[in-house]
């Protein structure tokens, strides 16, 4: 998947939970990608956060810390 | 089964107290208000009329339904009388008699004694009323001053009008003002020169938006389907639905053989109550149009000629390259789209074979779209992915606001039934760039018409709410009792900062504050507020969080929960409540409940007898995405034409050239099948046995009026392709497929064929609880318990415009073409709408040199495309707007990649562009 579709789409998401605050918008990013994204969307958007994670949004950084924590058995098909 | 007759009252029915009286000697009890015409129909007798009709009010014009009341003087008309207590009325005398032939005996001589070759025979109450009062002589003769050479007007493509024929009931022009609302017609001249007119020189060059309504109302041959008059009167009628809008009205298939004469909207429709449009009406011709393709084909390239197989082959065919994909990419490398133009039952099976069959949850429905941010944003608020109310409901509504959308153009028949409310005196709020036809329609107070800037709906709706909150006009005792605390305590700290306000927004919306705080103090304070909206609220950037802001502005003015009010969807296609219903998307099995749940999901394993997968699936656009980067590779779209209806078409045209097998099931080779390694013809609503769900949640029967002209029902093909995968699927028939529906399903529990075939329609959630069905929600308690407010922080398009790119285009539809054209293009529709236009504001056109009907080029960031300029002032300054019904307009081409946060629902109604007149045709290309 190409990281700026990815980015853009993410970033999107957290402009949206933003207004909640630090945790909540990190619980709220985190759950909706983890609700919504096909685990190849996901494991691209980590890829995306390891390689320094250019253009997302902090918010977005930490939900990925969150989100890799309850995602670490991601089906790889 | 013959022809289905529906009882005419002669005169509507009305609510109120008990009223008893006699007539021809019987006890009759009725409504207070209902008139003796109407009593005496109840009590079954027929009192003789010509120009009353149940779906009209009564005119008394006719003076043949006269009788005699005891105690009152003279024969008053039966259809403009109201019934009283303890009258006595007789309906067959005599003196009446006497009175009724001399009524008719005039009729008749100025009417052309041509019944034996009358397209009517058979059919005309006129006819019929001269054997009902036993006229058996004409002493004026024929020769006297007549109308039998007026000349008819056959302009119209689907009806003619035969003014020779005509006894000006005025049936034809009441019906166009109180059912249609278009206030066509008239009545030109006086006495014996009276006639019906349309107005301007033809029916085709009036206002007559073809509804039908005329022809529906006319007693006689002179407003008459020309369908009839070419092959004859039907035989046999089959109850069905329409398969255009999201209103889903019901017809009666009237046919000779196995060939539909003409399509007759149902009075017990309970979505239409016996009105329709041009589309369902009459543009049916589509289904057994000779482009239709009937067998499957197949070809090894795009490239490569199509070739014709039969089912078996191209089941293994499809099956072979579905497997052979898999085996090298993974489970997760193929995937599907279903139809909102199929019925429930084939979108549930399609599903199911590719969450079983093909072992992944990459499903997904043209709803994404459309209103996926409707089913995202009610879900969170009121707990449930549906509208609140049923049609019926917006007759006991003062105050309609109507957000993004159009609802003359997109769905006519409920439209119908706003402006009769709207003339009865509710107000009309309408938020909406252009100026639609509902602002100043006919006969109606103008609307508060608010022309936000396209992109501004959520600082639009979050500074009406603003006011509610600030100006103290919270329904305080509904959010305490029914709402969260906690969610509404957040939104109303936020919605209160002076940064929502309206006169902080103006700016951004391009409306003075004072308008919107008017909207907003009228909607919150009118009476019942009801809110219907369309894809101007959804095709955004912020589309899910503009559909959570309605639901918050409902729950804060403590709109919701009854009669009048509510959050109502306009639904775009016929099925798109439907196929979200049936498990189409990827995060959801059917009735709208999560993958990842193990009890669900459970469930669903022990009766599909498959492991199901627990992770989401990929949506169209992540479908389309992973197709360029490799990783998904085949798909199998049900009725879907994705490379003219999706955004950005270069992109999806990109991602259909890289999957190593494309698949698509539709009536015609569209513009997706040019991509397709396997075509698999579909079905037409005339073949299918199963059921559409409308826009008010309205689980209607559509039933086959023909054969498959291929062979094989849709869900069969599905059937078949799931077996040849190695997952055995099979179904008796589809009346089996909703019984597993509802057996998994619990807001479906309680539906079944012969349910349906029982009560006609139902509303779902339909189950032991609500047996019936539940015309509306949330009504002592929300879905999901406590209604829920989200904060709803405005967040401004990255698509705006610039120096390159100075105007906003928005898309859209119009009345006589559905969606990508690919049903209304082959049908006498195109009369109204050959190509797509462009219209633009006088000023923008001027500024350009552009002039009305100019060639112009559109260029937006994505691509160019050329259309005919329209030069109006109902568009706004700085904003253009175009439909998507011709292909060749490419109008996709130049749309975008952003799409809604949540759901990934397209932004069509958003594109910078710049617009410059031009002498060339060219054919839509995208930018480099």
């Amino acid at each position: 998947m190409e990281s700026a579709t990815l980015v853009r789409m993410a970033n999107q998401i957290a402009d949206f939970f933003v207004a909640s605050g630090h945790d909540e918008a990190v619980n709220g990013i985190a759950g909706h990608i983890r609700s919504f994204w096909d685990p190849r969307m996901r494991r691209a958007l980590y890829a995306h956060a390891e390689a320094g994670g250019e253009g997302l949004a902090q918010l977005v950084i930490d939900a990925i810390a969150a989100l890799r924590l309850s995602d670490s058995k991601i089906p790889t098909s | 089964m013959g022809l289905i007759h529906e009882t005419d009252f002669g005169t509507p029915g009305r609510d109120g107290a008990a009223v008893t009286l006699e007539i021809d000697g019987m006890a009759v009890t009725v409504p207070e208000g209902t008139s003796v015409m109407r009593a005496a129909m109840e009590a079954g007798v027929s009192v003789p009329r010509l120009c009353a009709t149940d779906s009209l009010e009564a005119f008394g014009s006719c003076r043949l339904c006269l009788v005699e009341i005891e105690g009152r003087k003279g024969t008053p008309a039966s259809c403009t009388t109201p019934v009283a207590p303890g009258m006595k009325v007789a309906t067959h005398t005599k003196r009446l008699a006497d009175l009724r032939r001399g009524v008719m005996e005039l009729y008749i001589s100025d009417h052309p004694l041509d019944c034996l070759t009358c397209a009517a025979n058979g059919d005309c109450e006129l006819q019929d009323m001269a054997g009902a009062v036993g006229l058996r002589e004409v002493r004026y003769g024929y020769d006297g001053a007549n109308h039998f050479d007026a000349p008819k007007d056959e302009s119209n493509p689907y009806f003619s009008f035969d003014p020779a024929k005509c006894i000006v009931c005025s049936r034809c022009v009441r019906a166009c003002d109180e059912v249609q609302g278009t206030f066509a017609l008239t009545i030109d001249g006086r006495g014996f020169a009276s006639a019906v007119s349309p107005g301007g020189d033809d029916f085709l060059d009036s206002e007559c938006v073809s509804c039908g309504a005329c022809v529906q109302a006319c007693p006689t041959a002179t407003l008459i389907e020309k369908s009839v008059i070419e092959r004859g009167q039907p035989e046999r009628s089959v109850l069905t639905t329409c398969a255009y809008c999201g209103v889903g009205c019901s017809f009666k298939a009237e046919m000779q053989g196995n060939e539909v004469v003409r399509m007759v909207p149902y009075k017990d429709g309970g979505a239409n109550e016996g009105h329709s449009c041009v589309k369902g009406r009459f543009a049916w011709g589509y289904a057994v149009h000779q482009d239709r393709v009937l067998n499957p084909m197949i070809r090894e390239r795009i490239t490569d000629p199509w070739r014709e197989v039969s089912w078996d082959e191209a089941i293994a065919y499809t099956a072979d390259r579905f497997r052979a994909i898999q085996e090298q990419y993974g489970r997760g490398a193929i995937g599907g789209i279903t139809s909102s133009r199929c019925t429930n039952e084939e979108v549930y099976v399609v599903q199911k074979m590719i969450r079983a069959a093909f072992g992944n949850n990459n499903v997904d429905t043209c709803a994404r779209v459309c209103h996926s941010p409707t089913g995202y944003g009610l879900k969170q608020t009121f707990g449930t992915s549906a509208g609140t109310q049923d049609f019926r409901s917006v007759a006991k509504s003062d105050v309609i606001m109507v957000i993004g959308a159009n609802p003359t153009d997109g769905h006519p028949v409920f439209a119908s039934r706003m402006k009769q409310r709207l003339r009865q005196g509710a107000k009309l709020i309408v938020l909406d760039p252009r100026r639609i036809d509902l602002v100043d329609a006919p006969r109606m107070p103008k609307a508060l018409h608010l022309p936000l800037r396209p992109g501004s709906n959520v600082a639009m709706i979050n500074a009406l709410a603003h006011v509610v909150v600030t100006e103290g006009l919270v329904a305080t005792d509904f959010v305490a009792e029914r709402c969260e605390d906690g969610s509404f305590a957040a939104w109303t700290d936020f919605i209160a900062e002076q940064r929502n306000s309206p006169e902080a927004l103006e700016a951004v919306t391009g409306l003075p504050a004072a308008l919107v705080r008017e909207a907003a103090r009228l909607y919150a304070t009118g009476g019942n507020g009801a809110i219907y909206y369309g894809l101007g609220v959804t095709e955004h950037s912020q589309g899910s969080t503009m559909v959570m802001g309605l639901a918050n502005l409902a729950m804060a003015t403590g709109n919701i929960g009854r009669e009048g009010v509510g959050v109502n969807p306009l639904r775009g296609q016929n099925n798109v409540q439907g196929s979200c219903d049936m498990g189409s998307f990827p995060h959801e099995l059917p009735g709208y409940r999560h993958v990842s749940d193990d009890a669900t999901r459970g469930l669903f394993e022990k009766v599909w007898g498959a492991r199901l997968e627990s992770e989401p699936g990929l949506r169209i656009p992540n479908m389309l995405d992973a197709a360029l980067d490799g990783s998904f590779r085949a798909i199998f779209i049900q009725g879907e034409d994705i490379a003219q209806s999706d955004p950005n078409t270069k992109h999806v045209t990109a991602a259909l050239r890289a999957m190593d097998c494309v698949v698509v099931q539709d009536l015609f080779l569209n513009e997706t099948a040019a991509f397709a390694h396997v075509f698999l013809p579909g079905t037409s609503f005339l073949e299918k046995d199963g059921t559409f769900t409308n826009a008010e949640r309205r689980i209607n029967r559509v039933r086959p009026v023909m054969a498959s002209k291929t062979g094989l029902d849709e869900w069969e093909v599905a059937c078949r392709l799931a077996t040849a995968l190695g997952y055995p699927m099979s179904y008796s028939g589809s009346a089996a497929i909703m019984d597993e529906i509802a057996s998994l399903t619990p807001t479906f529990s309680g539906v079944s064929f012969a349910a349906l075939d029982r009560l006609g329609s139902v509303q779902w959630p339909c189950n032991e609880a609500a047996p019936e069905g539940t015309p509306i929600m949330h009504m002592d308690r929300f879905v999901r318990g406590k209604g829920h407010f989200v904060v709803t922080e405005f967040v401004p398009t990255p698509e705006r415009a610039t120096r390159m790119f100075p105007l906003i285009l928005t898309t859209g539809r119009i009345l006589s073409q559905y969606n990508v054209g690919a049903q209304t293009r082959r049908t006498g529709n195109l009369v109204w709408h050959t190509e797509d236009v462009l219209e633009i504001h006088p000023h923008d056109a001027e500024e350009r040199g552009i002039a009305d009907g100019d060639r112009v080029m559109i260029a937006s960031r994505m691509g160019t495309t050329t259309l005919h300029a329209i030069v109006t002032d109902r568009m706004p300054q700085g904003v253009v707007y175009t439909t998507f019904h011709h292909p060749v307009s490419g109008t996709n081409v130049i749309t975008t990649e952003f799409s809604d946060w949540a759901t990934n629902c397209p932004e069509y109604k958003v594109t910078a562009v710049q617009v410059t007149r031009t002498n060339l045709q060219v054919d839509a290309e995208a930018a480099e």
